[in-house]
């Protein structure tokens, strides 16, 4: 297709996410310009109010969009790390008398910590108890807030918060306020707009599609969930700050749980996983009381409703609808196959200890072994099946090699290093690569991406950059046959696609030892044939050991250089294919013995 | 000195007892659909006005609108079933959680447009205050919180050990498709669970208003304690819900006695940070790990 196809220095393809389009170029003017437009027409200062509530609120809302809509973690303490941002810098400017500009870092710092702080004692427990805690917190803010009445002056609130100035230039006036507003508020939502197709970003639209998945692939889980949770909250605590100098006062209904379910309604209305989204919701949220002022005291019991009715009828938000239709419209650029480098693996050779050791592996859930002392060992640049009838214990072996559990006792030896107290990310940046029984894919990011995630483990011998991950992620699925179907969302494409598209995010990484789950599980025979070939591929072409579960005799004969058979979580044969499935043992444990073989 | 001790170990457990009724409401709610019903609060709010309006100004027998109030609670289980969780059965739980959590402001601002702002007192059942045993003074209504709280328990206990309904039920909280398979109409068990914990919502708010005041923001912080009772119990757990709910009473009375009066509230929150920190199964939970 193209003459670059041989060229080993190919450029890197360019995909989505382009620089600034021409046509791009009007609207980001107008935006531009828009802030100054108080100054060219009389606007009343009810309208500078609103303006003002609007721009300080998206603060919040944009860190909802990066908490909840690209990591998929609650927080309905949003109002708190906005408060926190306020009272900071009423606290300091009115209290202490000292400059805007110290109670500034000292708001974003302080709503920061706390965020930090709370997100790395609950963000492992995740789900209902994150909504729990963050309520929790939201409610002691409150009590601290209305009670710590020397520091907070209580209900009363505290008034008489001076604007700063800037340069010498003070920003008294609310139009000259807004603009410095205006310009903070852009720059954020340009820093989410751009956060997903970075490396972070990635890593935690992965949390959120499917965190075992995520972590298994090498994303720091609870790290990546952390630092969203505390970006989101220095969002809040920089939209505190500008609210409580552009309001001149702040008293502690402004920050109540009410406040949080309105930043997240906010974020949910406009499109959560988008920041033209959450401006959007905040907008419309901030506009909505004044256009039903007709409904008078019902107005929040309507409100009530809304909320229901955009989870039933708008997941997506009225972002989501407008980008179902764009999509619609507009098609991404196809990728040029024939760009597409060769994938490497990176093996080395003349090592003969083996790669893998499982030591005594015990694993007990209560009274039942699942696992009862199995010994296994790897070599290099072999295929090693695993098989044994169903629940002998080969998912809870493979779980147990990945440290999604830990071993009641043995060990896990990979390359040489004992691994046994090791995270599941960290195996994976150790060379472990892992695809799922049942597919565990990143559903809604494309093919590509899926395979970047796999691709950004920590200590994949890859350049630096997005470029070199992309490269990388596009030669692993040309690898697999998959390179045009880069830029499709993975949820839509077939089954068996799906299958490869995971073997693809594994083989990303680099690994040492690639563990495959049941990879024929569901393939039709023509698929299950092109899975024997890529397997045959990998071990013979690459030299990579791979270490499967298959139920599929006909494949395991034809892959694999040794095989080991448990039953009831005891290794009960192995060898060679040959001598292994025709041993009296191993025909007894699948078709029982022959005192009950009906079967 | 230990009278003072046993009068708040008392009044701690009939709160406690409020928050257990409460608790067991979200909890079996969470086992029937793995939903947190965030508006789980508003039950108690809205049966608390409910028994307002027929006992005090319809001037209904005290009898005949705790039975109507309950029955209004059923009409609230089924709508929030239909109209809350139904649409929504088939996504994540972030979605249910939200449309809860929307639930709760339309409950609470309807009544409010009904009712206005100002709080009503709700009688006592009894004309009696209470006895007088030893040191300690047992408050009537106290005495019928605890006592109500105990038959509704007993009555639980044997609705889902002993009867074929509750077998149905406990079928469907742990496989729903299975239930479905042998026959269990497994929507209508969903419809139920919701009702009746609408109605042990109810319950508790009907037992508490007299104490509390009718107002529509009763139920905000009965509900953060019960969700916290269900942590520090066990996430899920029925015996959980009650020792969790029971526990957390005790433990706020006596750091309202010896502590802080307006950080009370505080205190179970940071039991269960602590809990979370150390024990995140609670005291009756198990520990579970996602299965690859």
């Amino acid at each position: 297709m193209s003459e670059a196809a041989t060229s080993t220095m190919a450029p890197p393809i360019t995909v989505r996410r382009p620089r600034l389009r021409p046509r791009l170029i009007p609207p980001l003017v107008v935006l531009a310009l828009l802030p100054f437009l108080p100054f060219a027409i009389t606007v009343s200062d009810y309208t500078l109010n609103i303006l003002m509530q609007a721009t300080t609120y998206a603060m919040p809302v944009l860190g909802l969009a990066i908490v909840l809509g690209y990591t998929g973690q609650i927080n309905l303490a949003q109002a708190a790390f906005f408060g926190l941002g306020a009272y900071a810098v009423a606290l300091v400017t009115v209290t202490l008398g000292q400059s805007f500009w110290i109670g500034l870092p000292i708001g974003v710092a302080l709503a920061a910590g706390l965020g930090f702080v709370l997100g790395l004692t609950t963000l492992r427990l995740g789900g209902h108890y994150l909504a729990m805690i963050t309520i929790s917190f939201q409610q002691i803010f409150d009590l601290v807030l209305n009670n710590w009445i020397a520091v907070t002056r209580g209900p009363d609130g505290i008034a008489g918060i001076a604007r700063p100035s800037l340069f010498g230039w003070v920003l008294a006036d609310a139009r000259t306020y807004l603009v410095l507003c205006a310009a903070v508020l852009y720059a954020m939502v340009a820093f989410v707009w751009w956060l997903p197709s970075t490396r972070l970003g990635r890593a935690m639209r992965a949390v959120r599609e499917n965190e075992l998945a995520a972590e298994v692939t090498g994303v720091h889980t609870l790290r990546v969930k952390v630092v969203a949770f505390t970006i989101s909250s220095a969002l809040a605590g920089m939209g505190g700050v500008l609210f409580a100098a552009g309001f001149a006062y702040v008293s502690p209904d402004n920050f109540s749980f009410g406040r949080s379910v309105e930043f997240l309604t906010m974020v949910l209305l406009g499109g959560v996983q988008s920041p033209i989204g959450a401006a959007l919701g905040t907008v419309l949220l901030i506009l909505l009381p004044e256009w039903l002022r007709f409904l008078k005291g019902i107005y929040l019991a309507v409100y009530g409703l809304a909320v229901i009715l955009i989870m039933v009828f708008m997941p997506e938000g009225i972002w989501g609808l407008i980008q179902t239709v764009w999509k619609r419209l507009a098609r991404p650029a196809p990728v040029e196959v024939g760009r597409v480098r060769p994938l490497e693996l990176d093996i080395p050779v003349a090592d003969t200890s083996p790669i893998l050791h499982l030591r005594e592996v015990r694993k007990h859930f209560g009274g039942v072994k699942a696992v009862a002392g199995v010994d296994i060992q790897v070599s290099r640049g072999t295929v090693h099946a695993l098989i044994g009838p169903n629940g002998s214990g080969k998912t809870t072996i493979l779980n147990v090699l990945n440290g999604i559990y830990r071993p009641t006792a043995g060990g896990i030896v990979l390359d040489g290093e004992d691994v046994t107290g090791r995270s599941p990310h960290e195996r994976a940046g150790r060379g472990l690569g892992r695809t799922f029984q049942n597919i565990r894919l990143f559903s809604a990011l494309s093919a590509l991406e899926n395979v970047m995630v796999g691709a950004q483990r920590d200590g994949n011998p890859l350049p630096p950059g997005n470029a070199a991950l992309r490269e990388r992620a596009l030669s692993a699925l040309g690898f697999v046959g998959l390179a045009d179907r880069a830029h499709l969302v993975v949820k839509n494409l077939p089954y068996g696609h799906q299958r490869l598209v995971e073997i693809a995010r594994a083989l990303a990484g680099h690994p040492k030892l690639l563990l495959l789950d049941e990879p024929a599980a569901g393939l039709n025979p023509v698929e299950k044939q092109s899975l024997v070939e890529l397997l045959k591929r990998l071990r013979s072409a690459h030299g990579l050991t791979i270490f499967l579960i298959e139920h599929d005799m006909g494949l395991i004969e034809q892959v694999s250089d040794r095989i080991s058979v448990i039953n009831f979580g005891k290794k009960i044969a192995e060898g060679a294919p040959a001598e292994v499935l025709r041993h009296p043992d191993v025909i007894a444990a699948y078709l029982g013995t022959p005192g009950h073989a009906a079967a | 000195m230990l009278a003072i001790n046993l009068q708040i170990l008392f009044s701690g457990l009939a709160v406690g007892a409020i928050y257990a009724l409460v608790s067991l409401g979200f909890v079996l709610i969470i086992r029937a659909t793995n939903v947190v019903n965030f508006a789980q609060g508003d039950f108690p709010m809205v049966a608390a006005f409910a028994m307002l309006t027929l006992l005090s100004s319809l001037k209904l027998p005290y009898l005949l609108s705790f039975v109507l109030s309950l029955a209004v609670m059923a009409v609230v289980g089924v709508a929030f079933n239909y109209g809350v969780y139904y649409p929504l059965r088939n996504r994540t739980y972030l979605p249910v959680l939200i449309s809860t959590l929307g639930a709760g402001i339309f409950m609470q601002n309807a009544v409010l447009a009904i009712f206005g702002p100002q709080p009503h007192p709700l009688p006592k059942v009894f004309r009696a205050q209470g006895f007088q045993v030893g040191g300690v003074f047992l408050d009537s209504q106290y005495l019928l919180i605890l006592a109500v709280t105990l038959v509704a328990v007993g009555f639980q206990y044997f609705l889902f050990e002993y009867t074929l309904l509750g077998k149905k039920l406990q079928a469907t909280s742990q496989d729903k498709d299975m239930a479905r398979l042998v026959g269990i109409p497994v929507a209508g068990m969903i419809t139920f669970t919701f009702v009746y914990s609408a109605a042990l919502g109810g319950l508790a708010g009907i037992l508490v208003a007299p104490i509390l005041f009718v107002s529509i923001g009763m139920g905000s912080t009965i509900a953060l304690k019960a969700f916290s009772a269900t942590i520090i119990g066990g996430f899920g757990d029925v015996t959980g819900a009650i020792v969790g709910g029971l526990l957390l009473g005790v433990v706020e009375a006596f750091a309202a006695a010896y502590v802080s009066v307006p950080y009370k509230d505080a205190f179970a929150f940071l039991l269960v940070f602590v809990f979370l920190l150390l024990r995140p199964q609670g005291i009756f939970g198990e520990k579970v790990s996602e299965k690859a």
